[in-house]
């Protein structure tokens, strides 16, 4: 077991390599000088060009692409340059808040979603079916902002039961009153995601042979779905789960900004205003590594799944 | 005669294609007595499987119906019993065994909890009693290394070993009536042969009834008492297994006879029956089989009936042409 | 038993398939009817529009919907409704124009991968999958940052972030069709590597590569909005939906009908192209074709 982690996590190496070319690429297309970008043009040649070597944009492009990989490999992300911590410790400050959110979403989105298409799934073309397959595709059009407006709308400008915006508190009521309409937000879309991948599991599950045979055994209609179905049905739901993890990211960017909670969505897009490109690399280089541990992650969740997956 | 187990009667299993429902079994029926094996066969698209599915109502919920007909067993009919009381029944009195044991065990629980399930369900067992008799079951199919295997995944085991071990499934609870549908096709000749061996003798030690539905009449000599050839949905022929092999009638089971590989015969003597089985949206209106038959003759465009041959009550026959039908379809 | 009951379904060509599945499913009629509607609010928006978008009228500030502003007004005096009327425009042109770039580039990337094969085809999907495997969202934020924010970039911006499914989409049918006899005797006949991509080839993809376009330009229009709600979009005084629930969201307290009625407008425009590519997929994908046949 710890093998396979060790070999799985060596697998990844080339897929982390290629994402950091791909940032290094997209970083660079700005376009004109990143060092009149940042500091404006009004500014004199001499910051411009410390501000250049500060960078490393004064070397040619090679060793700037080796510099940026031996920096990252050896764990060093760099530095913001607005707030001058390194990336590290921004992200390790506002972590906690986006897990915390992250965590919820996956609760809330698996503790809807499954029942919901595993029952539409077993009342195909009922109305429980249609129910599910509406609920999916509305949740699957909205913009992660779009619903965190509507929601803000709903519960805290119209209703008052929910606080607008997110305050820093030590009361735990308020931090929970703070984190459920995020965590719905994020999980209402996760939950559509869900219900999708799990009806759709489910039904090619029901019509394969070994239900029938348990059928065939006297299995009823209850123990059928919990123990010969579900179990089979959730191998594409973990996959999905674990695709959906980096749009969950994307969602959570958004949905930090609509209820103004901290989290890695605020940090990136402070980076973005504030023309922070070091931050901005270092982030997406976190959000890099995020994914191949999810999707490490996902890897091991299908041996727990499927006795046919083995760790070697 | 011995006591009946199964009688079916005027059954008719449709599916509903484009709206409109078809018949893929038409006007079966077929008894099966105490300790008697009946082999049901013909080609592929003939309606066997959909037969022994239709029995124990098996057949998909939506798309799928029994439209016509009964299927009595111990006293009930199955048609038309709710789902509750059908689950007792399954595994129970009345097993079933498939012909893909790729497919038709469980990848995700192990073999041991697969058959104990069944002495769960039906006998109320604890988990640990039902995995000691899963033991003894897998032993009496002959699995080596039983006890290590219990708890095996299917995907660890041969085509073989799960066809066993879907063997011991259906014993589990000492059925009165094993339905096994192609038990055999799936597998290499001689793990064929040792499969097929072990459910005749298994069938005598639990003195059990079997429908046996195969589209081997290879098979059929070593296991079966009687034989119904089926084609397109309708039981053309019907006949004690020596009376078949001896005095084929129907001019389909002469063609499954010649198209049918023997040791005492070349291969290159081997006749492949021409064209095939027609779908059951485009069935013919007079015999099924006229389009593919030698002998066909005018009197072939009214259906045929199912009669019994001659002053015999043990063969039956459906074909104008060997047996002349005055009564009007 | 089951190849029986298919048969019938099977034996009927793709594109009567397609629109008898169409017909059976009556919500694909409303996605179309939607995406008709949509359409031609965007064609006509200068008739149907009540007040030029951009004029601003102060004494009018954030008004309430009434009957002479039917969605109310914005902080500038502006009309919502007309605003919407004309944000239409740029939420489909971004989405139509960014899908056609991605499905073009994207196709012809996975025809080139898949027909020269080897260390090529290694290397350029190599690229793909990790543009797979980053969410949309942060690639375009990405992009559209490091470009600048512009009607162009957001466009390149989402152009690039979805050409990366088209790609796979292309490339595994190229790998077939390459060994099978037409595209042989093509080769025999002389005819040159771009002939067969393009004559033998890319027909046998299309419909599966339009099917795609449809359920990504759903995913464009998201993508724009999400952009255009940064501030990384089509910049003021132009009309975006995007842009029209920024400002909204600003002033959430005070003026409700500001973030509400483009939100409305985006989901009602990406539910029916859903809707529609749904249907689609449904009808070429032969294995879900009976799903949505109700």
């Amino acid at each position: 077991m710890i093998r396979y982690i060790i070999k799985r996590l060596l697998l990844a190496i080339p897929t982390l390599l290629a994402m950091l070319t791909v940032i290094f690429v997209l970083v660079r297309l700005v376009p004109g000088d990143p060092a009149i970008a940042i500091l404006g043009d009004q500014a004199t040649e001499e910051s411009l060009q410390a501000l250049r070597s500060q960078l490393g944009l004064d070397k040619p492009i090679a060793v700037q692409y080796v510099d940026f990989l031996t920096q990252v490999l050896s764990g060093d992300l760099g530095s913001s340059m607005t707030s001058g911590r390194t990336v590290l410790q921004e992200v390790w400050q506002v972590l906690p808040y986006t897990l915390e959110l992250t965590a919820a979403a996956l609760l809330i989105g698996t503790a809807f979603g499954l029942p919901l298409g595993t029952w539409a799934a077993i009342r195909r073309n009922a109305w429980p079916d249609y129910l599910g397959r509406i609920i999916s595709l509305t949740g699957l059009s909205f913009p992660g902002f779009v619903s965190a407006i509507l929601l803000l709308l709903a519960f805290s400008v119209q209703l008052r039961w929910l606080p607008v915006m997110s305050t820093a508190t030590d009361d735990p009521i308020r931090h929970l009153e703070n984190l459920v309409l995020p965590a719905f937000n994020l999980g209402i879309i996760m939950a559509a995601y869900i219900t999708r991948v799990t009806r759709s599991s489910m039904l090619s599950v029901l019509s394969e042979d070994y239900i029938r045979t348990a059928r065939a055994k006297g299995v009823g209609p209850g123990r059928l779905v919990m123990r010969h179905a579900v179990r089979n049905a959730l191998i594409p739901v973990v996959t999905v789960v674990g695709l959906y993890f980096g749009t969950l990211i994307g969602n959570s960017v958004l949905t930090e900004i609509v209820f103004t909670r901290p989290g890695l969505g605020k940090l990136i897009l402070g980076a973005l205003t504030s023309r922070d490109y070091a931050l901005l690399q270092g982030l997406m280089v976190v959000f890099a590594a995020f994914i191949i541990l999810v999707n490490t992650l996902t890897d091991l969740a299908y041996g727990l799944i499927d006795p046919r997956v083995t760790y070697d | 005669m011995s006591e009946t187990i199964l009688d079916v009667r005027g059954l008719q299993s449709e599916f509903r294609i484009g709206g409109r429902w078809y018949p893929a079994v038409r006007d079966f029926s077929l008894a099966v007595a105490a300790n008697e094996t009946v082999a049901l066969v013909g080609e592929s698209g003939s309606g066997k499987s959909v037969t022994a599915l239709s029995i124990l109502n098996l057949l998909p919920a939506v798309g799928a119906r029994i439209a016509k007909g009964s299927v009595r067993f111990g006293g009930e009919d199955l048609v038309g019993l709710p789902e509750k009381a059908l689950a007792r029944l399954r595994g129970d009195s009345i097993a079933m065994i498939f012909q893909e044991p790729m497919t038709s065990l469980n990848p995700t629980m192990t073999v041991g909890d697969q058959i104990a399930e069944v002495i769960q369900i039906h006998r109320g067992a604890t988990r640990t009693a039902a995995l000691a008799e899963a033991l003894r079951l897998l032993e009496e199919v002959r699995i080596p290394a039983a006890r290590q295997r219990l708890h095996d995944y299917p995907h660890q085991f041969s085509g073989g070993m799960r066809q066993r071990v879907m063997i011991a499934m259906a014993l589990a609870c000492r059925p009165k009536l094993l339905l096994a549908d192609e038990p055999t096709t799936a597998l290499d000749v001689t793990i064929q042969a040792q499969v097929l061996a072990l459910l005749n003798e298994l069938k005598e030690s639990y003195g059990m009834s079997v429908l046996f539905i195969t589209h081997n009449l290879g098979v059929v000599a070593q296991t079966a008492d009687r034989v119904a050839v089926m084609y397109a949905g309708e039981i053309v022929e019907c006949a004690p297994v020596d009376e078949i092999f001896a005095r084929p009638t129907h001019p389909y089971t002469e063609a499954l006879l010649k198209a049918m590989p023997r040791v005492d015969r070349d291969t290159e003597a081997l006749e492949p029956i021409p064209g095939q089985v027609p779908a059951i949206t485009r069935m013919p209106a007079g015999c099924a089989f006229a389009p593919r038959c030698p002998l066909r003759a005018p009197q072939c465009e009214r259906h045929p009936e199912l009669l019994p041959l001659g002053p015999s009550a043990t063969h039956h026959l459906r074909c104008r042409v060997r047996a002349p039908q005055e009564s009007a379809a | 038993m089951s190849a029986t009951v298919t048969s019938p379904m099977t034996a009927a060509r793709p594109g009567m398939a397609i629109l008898a599945t169409l017909r059976r499913n009556k919500l694909s009629w409303l996605g179309i009817a939607l995406i008709v509607l949509i359409v031609a609010v965007a064609v006509f928006a200068p008739l149907l529009a009540p007040y030029d978008p951009l004029k601003q009228n102060i004494i009018h500030r954030l008004e309430a919907p009434s009957a002479d502003f039917l969605l109310g007004t914005d902080t500038y005096g502006r009309d919502v409704l007309s605003r919407l009327i004309y944000g239409t425009r740029i939420s489909l042109m971004v989405g139509f124009v960014a899908v056609v770039i991605a499905m073009s580039v994207g196709s012809a990337i996975g025809i080139l991968a898949g027909y020269i094969g080897g260390l090529f085809d290694q290397v350029v999907m190599g690229v793909v999958d990790v543009m797979l495997a980053f969410p949309t969202l942060l690639l375009g934020l990405l992009i559209a940052a490091m470009l600048g924010a512009s009607l162009e970039n957001l466009i390149i911006a989402i152009a690039i972030t979805e050409m990366a499914p088209f790609a796979r989409v292309a490339r595994a049918p190229t790998i077939s069709l390459k060994e099978r006899e037409f595209v042989a005797a093509g080769r025999a006949l002389g005819f040159g590597p771009l002939r067969i991509m393009g004559v033998h080839i890319l027909p046998n993809m299309a419909s599966d590569v339009v099917v795609l376009g449809s359920l990504w330009m759903a995913s464009a229009i998201r993508t724009e909005a999400s952009l255009s709600f940064i501030g990384l979009g089509v910049q003021p005084p132009t009309a975006t939906w995007g842009g029209m629930i920024r400002e909204g969201f600003e002033n959430i307290l005070t003026a409700w009908w500001l973030a509400i009625f483009p939100s409305l407008a985006i989901l009602v425009t990406v539910l029916a192209l859903n809707i529609l590519g749904d249907a689609l997929r449904d009808a070429i994908d032969p294995k879900l074709r009976s799903e949505n046949a109700a």
